[in-house]
């Protein structure tokens, strides 16, 4: 039942709050984290109906400048950064060879030829790594790379009253600031880049400080929002919110074996530019898809999870990614891949739960869409 | 904090507590310290009826939001009752674990099994140990 390590984790500057405030912690690559405060499917609540505060200052950022960081970052990510201005971001992936998923990342264009990164906390040292192999082999002109990740705390406020919050901190300029746009603003005396962003599913901003201002800022905000009904979250709700919303876990929906057709993210790929990975993705369209990643309900008791083999009949035929009890959209759901021909809506399948096969159907993602 | 674990029952090192009822019956659940740890119970796979489980066999399976946990037999025996509730309200056992939220009644093949189980104050001992 409990989970001990015995290696050094790291911590982020709001790990002593965490603990003041009872916090259940847990290891997560490498950082102490919150798992949860009072309760997974509170925080997971408050954050769909009022407002939820995340300390994700456990994510990567790395900075991308000089005059050859847009040839340099185009070539890398799967996107087309040639409309980006400053103020916009994009999720782009980051791809090798065979057109495996190295990561999933968010580029911020903070100023011409000064980009921003933000990468899962688990995957930074192999970005940081693969950015500078590439680098090395030249042809960029002046590209330099920084990782800012131990200066820079991130938190994120979601749900539908995280607006009025951040307005009541100073942040007046982001109310009417679209989806995927970014700004600095001062938010109680401190200064942030804020984007109009996020991991849950629901209206919010994501908001990058100085590390050593990270603490002070993160009180600040507990405290604006208290009226507001704002409740501080761990991961166990930030991975049943993203969950719900359908969105991909690093290390569970995508890694270096899956492409990005098989997931939601073709949307992610611009093949109309040249890109590493592009080559092998022009081949896997060429052959076609395997297998494909579904939603999927449980439609008997229990509750499916990563690694979990989904059958039909007596066959195994995939595997689930995730799974969850879903306070939203009340019952149990997951994601799994499974052979394009089971991977249709209302496709009748069943969840191996410790050897009893459980049925499930096949649904649309995402699971929950705010209104 | 977990509530303070009860001086009239014994305890397994695998975080189960054990009631006796008189007439070889005992009562089976989880620990406070345990359901804090599983954060929010959201199913409870309950054993049959008249199952003869041996001691440290499957009794129950708990499932919260985040992982999914085995309930052990403390003591070898058959399973005379379970908690029927737990079926609508899994909460149940995150918002009293050492009273509505019992899982299980057993008749107790072994009576002398449970001199095997730990006292409160040696259960105390060991999760101030393991929390943290």
């Amino acid at each position: 039942m409990i989970e001990t390590s015995s290696s050094p984790l790291k911590k982020t500057p709001v790990f002593e709050w965490h603990l003041a405030s009872g916090a259940r912690m847990v290891d997560f690559s490498g950082w102490q984290m919150p798992l949860q405060y009072t309760g997974i499917i509170e925080e997971h609540k408050a954050t769909r109906t009022k407002a939820g505060l995340f300390d994700v200052s456990h994510m990567g950022e790395i900075e991308i400048r000089g005059e050859g960081a847009f040839t340099f970052l185009q070539y890398v990510l799967t996107r087309d950064l040639s409309s980006l201005r400053p103020g916009q971001m994009k999720l782009a992936l980051i791809l090798n060879d065979q057109g495996g998923i190295k990561d999933d990342v968010t580029v911020y264009a903070i100023k011409a030829d000064f980009y921003r990164l933000v990468t899962n906390a688990s995957t930074k040292e192999k970005i940081l790594n693969w950015l500078s192999q590439v680098k090395e082999k030249g042809g960029y002109g002046n590209v330099e790379i920084q990782d800012v990740s131990d200066e820079i705390g991130k938190i994120d406020v979601q749900g539908p009253l995280a607006t009025e919050i951040i307005k009541d901190m100073g942040g007046e300029n982001c109310v009417g600031m679209p989806h995927y746009r970014f700004t600095t603003a001062r938010l109680a005396s401190f200064e942030t880049l804020i984007s109009r962003s996020g991991y849950t599913g629901e209206d919010g901003f994501e908001i990058y400080v100085s590390s050593t201002d990270t603490l002070a800022l993160w009180e600040k905000i507990v405290a604006a929002g208290r009226p507001y009904g704002l409740l501080p979250a761990g991961l166990g709700a930030r991975d049943t919110l993203r969950l719900e919303a359908g969105m991909m876990l690093y290390g569970h929906e995508i890694d270096e074996s899956v492409n990005p057709f098989e997931v939601v993210y073709a949307w992610a790929v611009d093949m109309g530019k040249e890109f590493l990975g592009k080559a092998a993705l022009s081949r896997l369209i060429e052959r076609g898809l395997i297998r494909k990643l579904v939603g999927f309900a449980m439609k008997g008791r229990g509750i499916a999870r990563h690694g979990y083999a989904v059958c039909k009949g007596e066959v195994k035929v995939g595997e689930v990614t995730s799974g969850t009890y879903a306070p939203t959209c009340g019952g149990a759901i997951g994601m799994a891949f499974v052979p394009l021909n089971f991977a249709r809506e209302g496709e009748e399948l069943e969840i191996d739960i410790r050897g009893n096969p459980v049925p499930a159907q096949v649904v649309k993602l995402p699971f929950y869409k705010r209104k | 904090m977990a509530k303070e674990n009860p001086a009239d029952r014994r305890y397994t090192p695998e975080h189960e507590w054990v009631l006796e009822r008189g007439e070889k019956l005992v009562v089976v659940g989880i620990t406070d310290f345990a359901q804090e740890q599983l954060t929010d119970i959201v199913y409870v796979e309950l054993p049959e009826v008249g199952k003869k489980i041996e001691r440290g066999g499957q009794l129950a399976v708990v499932e919260s939001v985040k992982s999914v946990s085995d309930v052990y037999a403390p003591v070898s025996g058959q399973v005379r009752e379970v908690n029927v509730k737990l079926q609508s309200d899994p909460g149940l056992i995150n918002r009293d674990a050492f009273g509505e939220g019992w899982i299980a009644v057993m008749e107790m093949a072994n009576p002398d099994e449970l001199s095997l189980l730990m006292e409160a104050k040696d259960y105390n001992a060991m999760i101030s140990g393991e929390a943290n």
